[in-house]
């Protein structure tokens, strides 16, 4: 019952996201919502230049919405997956695999991770390894393993069924497959054919044939019958034989089993299966081979046919989840989410207009929204002396309270002067502010092909425009900015200008603290009074492991002669201003009282986690129902 | 071009309450539809209206005062709707295209409305100005829409359209150049032409609209949407198929198929579906048609994908079985094999509509009914033999009590299920024995099977008997399961008066129960069986009479005197000898197999040979002498020695002026087989310890026989060889 209601609660996630996060993002939003059309007319027609502004912050919404892995880093399961997704990290570790051995081995190791990858993407193969072997350790002693512990032959008497033998994956199937498919070829029949093919749980007794036995079973190729958890067998299939392949497709959705004969499948084996099984063969006859195809190569059957049916009736379900009689609640609640998320992240002329339009109450003053704002564009543009000097002026005590916190972000402001972006180092730069506003650490940045890719295509294909009215925009706004909904600082509209000016410069120029010598002293004695501040802090604290590397990453940048290109350059692309961003808001948050984070994160959080909880219990459906997929 | 349609349009000028009443007279009141309970006084046959309403103010006709209280009730809907016709007739054009679209708000979604207006007449007149070229454009395409809101009623409502000839009026409307008003008779045409009532043939009867229709798939999706339903609905006859693909149908409807719509795409599919079902040439042309780069099978089979739509599905394997079965595709294909087959037996799964289920399971029986490794592969897929049984348990008990819905809509798929099962069954088993086995061991077959086979609907009857008939094909299950339910007693009692197609199916069955190792021929031959088939033999139908005659020849294998006897009183040796000049090779061959079962054991032959001997001769003689294949010639041969077999027939042969010399000739001839035949026929001539074979010994060595078996002796051929040493033998003892 528990996990049932888990999954339901997912659900019901979902809906909430799916109707917000697609609030959010569109322009359309107002007009697409057949409840909210007449609102948004009243709000073109009565005032023209609000409704401008309106379509502006809107603009502006897209452009600066923080890039959406840092957004999710918001979340409760988000943080996880950055970590695991960072391009830098995947590609290293594909990298390193490749560089040893057999380059043909590698080549297949290769199509088994990018084929695992393709067929089983909600599985964390950290929490729970795919099956990609049989285990020499998890076997009878009558079976032998050859050819990377793919293939598996009989090596005993083959007198009695005494001599039956098994062995077992190196791992059990995880939950989050959804659907599991692993194929066994029959090199040779050996003696008698007496072949089994199946699942067992662990600890199942090995000197047996799969089926036999509790938590086991098993397709047998003498007779074609099926074994499960019992001595005598039921007529299934067909038998088979030498060449020919057998499939094995576990549903964990409904907990179900059938097989495949040469690519055909069989129809349903077993029903009610338990959790955790693993992929099992058996063998009992003199002269017995079969080879396992965990992924390594292209499957016989089209398993991936299956699970597209399996995806399209579980989206469906959730497409289809009842929200029951309360419509109108259902409403308002999603409008608080997106109106709140809004105001959380400072975007106040967008969430004026919205709250506005959808009658509701912003709780926060504008003013305070407004200063917030302002921090997380400078922190955003890399700005981060400025950002410190301007939190310190507004929220006096907030930084002195939290030094932790202070010390971040002063480990970034030290980053961003490595960057070249602090105003520190730029006022002592001898580069011209131009130049300085097209390297990769403007506020242009927020148009990164990171961001872009996690985007939809539309906003892919149009961002070219959208760049430009943006620019027209802001400057059309911060001449007339008596309404005073500007976002970001009339210097972001300047910046953007001369940016604008920049724009057929190709050529990037990179260098350390943006090339003047005046600003890598300051940048070393900056750093100096980091680490002294680092050193006070231990005293006063304790040890803290996460500023002692915070620190030692950050002061490897200078290690390197091109520290952009380094092991540690990541920590210079702007996308990691984000995770800064969002910390130092939600601190002020706080001391207002205010929620950490906004309720629509919150719920993706939320989600995420469910799913990872639906997967840990073993709920098969979690497999086609990623968050992602309602996050765009 | 088109045929322009004026007549049936009324006078001019408003509708008399009248001209409503007689309307409603002449429409029969009975039916109408609105008042169920009106009753109207019986008037003689043909009335005019003046003289009915007399009769009525006359009091002639005495009518109840609830008569008149429903009249009223007549004349007040009617009054409503008679408003909206009489302003069709306004002079003033702006104020009739305003009445249109008021009409058209009115009938939206309204049945009696609709009925209403037809019966008032508003239809001829609706079709007069949407063809009047001083109509404005407005007001025609505003025309168009209200007789396609009207089609859309019931088949009633299509009936008098089409009886108003509207399909005409609005095939000429598409020469217009505007788009919106093409679209709108479009619509119309398309909910007029999908209506099971409407004759599909009024579409090819202008043979100019093919062509013309085919140029306006380019217009719009709405164009392409309507166009492609038509065809797929107006497509039955192999002449309906060449007429639209000779206008390009192909080239034209295979881009549709990735339409950004969903809907066109689907019936551009559904085109092709139609168009491809045996038809070898469309069949042909479609595997060379490449969309967007990519061959059409491919296109289909990914439409087959498990997350399309079940119809899209469905149908998509629709038109690869029937491209597979013209011999466009080969039936090893993987889009065969992996594709097609197991998209079939997922429509016929439990979780399926009745609908789908039963089209997926006789798309399948057709498409792997001539191939045994597709009927291999589909009988251990998915339990599908288990799974059909199935399609048997309808109306379920269940059903019967909680939901009479449910049990409405169950019952009137049982019979489909029932039959689509049955054929599928047939198709199944139509060649492997062990397929064969597995379904007569799913539960209850037999039994199933033969209560088909006397079910009232013929369609279940034709599928039942059509599975008993593949069923029958396997020595095992005829020995046992056809014995222990006695299936010949309802296969006897369906022969009796049946269909043609029944019969076939159910003669060919009963070729089978009567060999000579069926447990069932007893009881059939006790059970009057004879007569039966020599009727058969009668038979218009070619395949009847191969099929009496090849029972009849079944039956006449090593048979006891009697029935040998009875046959060929019941039979007659004219029909006989008919039947031995029959067109058909094969009905002369099994009569020609009967002769030789006939004539089997000494007793027998010479039984006969009494009796009917001369007949024999003259006809063996006959077929000898004339023109026919090895097969008949041998078989001829054989008979001959099976004659020479008898005691006394020998003499018949020895007696003929002609036939040693027949035999000689054969001995020579250049088939071995014939060479084989003859050679036997002398060998039992000649056999010693038979009275008188010394004298038949020397009057064939005059004739010069030993030479010819002295040469056979050195044949190449060593079974020949060998039957002419021991020919040979004779003569040395």
């Amino acid at each position: 019952v528990h996990i049932f209601s888990q999954s339901h609660l997912c659900l019901v996630m979902y809906q909430v996201l799916k109707e917000a996060v697609c609030g959010l993002i569109a322009v359309s939003w107002l007009a697409s919502r057949p409840i909210r059309i007449k609102q948004a007319r009243n709000l073109s027609s009565s005032s023209p230049v609000v409704s401008d502004s309106a379509r502006f912050s809107h603009w502006t919404l897209i452009e600066s919405c923080p890039a959406k892995d840092s957004w999710q880093a918001v979340g409760i399961g988000g943080r996880n997956r950055i970590a695991m997704s960072g391009p830098s990290s995947g590609c290293g570790f594909l990298m390193s695999v490749v560089v040893h051995g057999d380059l043909a081995l590698n080549e297949q190791e290769k199509e088994l991770n990018q084929r695992l990858k393709r067929l089983y993407p909600a599985v964390n193969e950290q929490e729970t390894p795919l099956p990609r072997s049989w285990s020499p350790k998890d076997k009878f002693s009558y079976i032998g393993l050859s050819q990377n512990n793919l293939r598996v032959h009989y090596k005993g008497h083959g007198k009695t069924p005494k001599d039956a033998a098994s062995v077992r994956a190196t791992h059990p199937i995880p939950a989050a497959c959804g659907v599991y498919y692993f194929e066994v070829k029959i090199i040779s029949k050996g003696r008698d054919g007496y072949m089994g093919i199946g699942l067992s749980a662990q600890g199942v007794n090995m000197n047996r044939l799969p089926g036999w036995d509790k938590h086991s079973y098993g397709y047998h190729g003498d007779d074609g019958h099926s074994f499960c958890s019992s001595g005598t067998g039921q007529p299934y299939g067909p038998t088979f034989t030498t060449g020919d392949v057998i499939g094995c497709c576990v549903n964990l959705i409904n907990n179900t089993c059938f097989y495949t004969k040469n690519g055909h499948s069989l129809g349903i084996a077993f029903t009610d299966l338990p959790p955790n099984l693993y992929p099992t063969v058996g063998l009992q006859t003199p002269g017995e081979v079969v080879d396992a195809n965990f992924g390594q190569h292209p499957f016989v059957f089209d398993i991936e046919d299956y699970m597209r049916e399996w995806r399209t009736k579980i989206q469906a379900q959730i497409d289809r989840f009842p929200i029951g009689e309360r419509e109108g609640e259902w409403q308002a609640m999603i409008q608080k989410m997106v109106a709140s998320y809004l105001v959380h992240h400072s975007y106040c002329a967008t969430a004026e207009a919205f709250a506005k339009s959808t009658d509701q109450a912003v709780h926060e003053e504008l003013a305070s929204i407004k200063n917030r704002q302002k921090i997380q564009k400078l922190v955003l543009s890399g700005r981060m002396g400025e950002a410190i000097e301007t939190t310190q002026q507004l929220y006096p005590s907030l930084l002195e309270r939290n030094q932790d916190l202070l010390f971040m972000l002063k480990v970034r402001q030290f980053i961003e002067m490595v960057n070249g972006t602090d105003s520190e180092v730029r006022c002592l730069g001898g580069r011209s502010p131009k130049s300085q506003d097209c390297y990769p650490g403007s506020p242009r940045l927020f148009n990164s092909p990171v961001h872009k890719a996690s985007s939809s295509q539309t906003y892919q294909t149009g961002t070219a425009e959208v760049e430009m009215e943006l620019d027209h925009f802001s400057n059309g706004v911060s001449e007339s900015s008596s309404n005073g909904f500007l976002n970001g600082s009339s210097t972001h509209g300047i910046d953007l200008e001369e940016c604008d000016g920049d724009m057929g410069e190709i050529i990037i120029w990179r260098q350390l603290c943006g090339g003047s010598q005046a600003a890598i002293e300051r940048m070393i004695q900056f750093g100096r009074e980091l680490q002294s501040m680092s050193e006070h802090l231990r005293r006063e604290r304790g040890k803290n492991s996460a500023n002692k590397k915070m620190l030692k990453d950050a002061f490897s940048l200078l290690a390197y002669s091109d520290p952009w290109s380094s092991p540690v350059g990541y920590q210079l692309d702007s996308i990691q201003r984000e995770p800064v961003c969002s910390t130092l808001n939600s601190a002020i948050l706080e001391t207002h009282n205010l929620p950490k984070q906004p309720p629509l994160a919150l719920s993706v959080g939320q989600a995420a986690q469910c799913l990872s909880l639906m997967a840990r219990t073993g709920s098969g459906s979690c497999a086609f129902a990623s968050v992602d997929d309602y996050l765009h | 071009m088109f045929r322009r349609v004026n007549d049936g349009v009324p006078a001019g000028g408003p509708f008399t309450h009248q001209r409503v009443i007689y309307a409603l007279v002449c429409l029969g009141w009975k039916s109408f539809p609105l008042f169920p309970g009106l009753k109207l006084p019986s008037l003689p046959g043909q009335v005019d209206e003046l003289q009915c309403l007399r009769r009525w103010e006359a009091g002639l006709c005495s009518p109840s005062r609830d008569f008149h209280r429903q009249l009223a009730t007549v004349r007040e809907v009617t009054a409503t709707s008679r408003h909206y016709v009489d302003r069709l007739f306004d002079p003033d054009p702006q104020n009739v295209l305003q009445g249109v679209i008021d009409m058209k708000n009115a009938v939206i979604g309204n049945n009696k409305q609709k009925a209403n207006l037809i019966v008032l007449g508003a239809v001829p007149r609706l079709l007069y100005l949407l063809q009047q070229s001083s109509s404005s454009l407005e007001l025609r395409t505003e025309c168009a829409v209200v007789l396609g809101s009207l089609a859309m009623g019931t088949e009633n409502n299509i009936k008098s359209l089409v009886d108003c000839h509207i399909i005409p009026a609005l095939l000429q409307g598409l020469l217009c150049s505007d788009l919106i008003f093409i679209e709108a008779c479009l619509r119309c045409l398309r909910t007029i032409f999908i209506s099971p009532v409407t004759p599909v043939q009024l579409l090819y009867t202008d043979p100019t609209v093919i062509p013309h229709i085919m140029s306006l798939l380019s217009r719009s999706q709405h164009t392409q949407e309507y166009i492609t339903q038509i065809f797929a609905h107006c497509c039955k006859t192999p002449e309906h198929q060449m007429v639209l693909f000779n206008h390009g149908a192909i080239q034209n409807i295979a881009p549709l198929l990735i339409s950004p719509s969903y809907k066109v795409r689907m019936q551009a599919l559904k085109c092709f579906s139609v168009l491809a079902y045996e038809n070898a040439q469309v069949s042909m042309t479609l595997v060379n048609v490449l969309v967007d780069g990519e061959q059409l099978s491919q296109v289909f089979a990914r439409m087959m994908q498990r997350d399309k739509p079940i119809e899209m599905q469905l149908t998509a394997a629709k038109c690869l079985t029937y491209m597979c079965r013209a011999g466009a595709i080969r039936t090893d294909d993987n889009c065969i094999i992996l594709k097609t087959l197991p998209c079939l037996v997922r429509m016929c799964s439990k979780e399926r509509l009745l609908e789908e289920r039963v089209e997926g399971a006789e798309t399948l029986a057709f498409l792997m009914e001539p191939d045994i490794e597709l009927q291999r592969i589909a009988s251990v897929t998915d339990h599908l033999v288990s799974m059909l049984a199935d399609y048997f348990k309808y109306p379920s008990s269940v059903s019967a009590i909680t939901d009479i819905k449910r049990l409405d809509h169950d019952l009137k798929h049982a019979h489909e299920l029932r039959q689509a099962a049955f054929k599928l069954y047939a198709s199944l088993g139509s060649n492997d024995e062990d397929i064969r086995k597995k379904i007569t061991e799913t539960e209850n077959m037999m039994d199933r099977i033969v209560s088909g086979l006397s079910e009232s609907s013929i369609k279940v009857r034709l599928a039942a008997v059509r599975c008993l008939h593949s069923l029958s094909r396997s020595v095992q299950q005829l020995r046992t399961s056809f014995h222990d339910h006695a299936v010949w007693k309802p296969l006897m009692k369906l022969l009796q008066n049946a269909p043609d197609e029944v019969l076939v199916m159910a003669s060919s069955t009963l070729c089978n129960l009567l060999l000579e190792f069926s447990p069932s021929k007893e009881p059939i031959l006790e059970s009057g069986v004879i007569e039966l088939l020599c009727s058969l033999t009668q038979s218009d139908s070619p395949a009847l009479r191969v099929n009496g005659i090849w029972a009849l020849m079944n039956m006449a294998f090593q048979a006891d005197q009697k029935v040998k006897v009875e046959i060929v009183r019941a039979l007659g040796t004219e029909q006989l000898f008919r039947l031995l000049s029959d067109p058909d090779t094969n009905v002369l061959m099994k009569t020609l197999g009967l002769l030789r079962n006939l004539l089997s054991t000494r007793p027998h032959i010479d039984q006969i040979m009494s009796s009917h001997g001369k007949q024999i001769m003259q006809a063996v003689t006959l077929i000898l002498e004339g023109e026919h294949s090895i097969e008949v010639k041998e078989q001829t041969l054989c008979i001959l020695a099976n004659i020479a077999d008898g005691n006394t027939a020998k003499e018949l042969i020895m007696t003929n002026d002609d036939m040693p010399q027949k035999i000689k000739y054969y001995m020579g001839h250049s088939n071995v087989k014939l060479q084989l035949a003859a050679t036997f026929c002398i060998s039992n001539l000649i056999w010693n310890e038979e009275d008188g074979s010394q004298e038949r010994q020397d009057k064939l060595r005059e004739m010069g026989f030993v030479d010819i078996l002295h040469k056979l002796t050195q044949a190449s051929d060593p079974s020949l060889c060998d039957r002419a040493k021991t020919a040979m033998q004779q003569y040395l003892a």
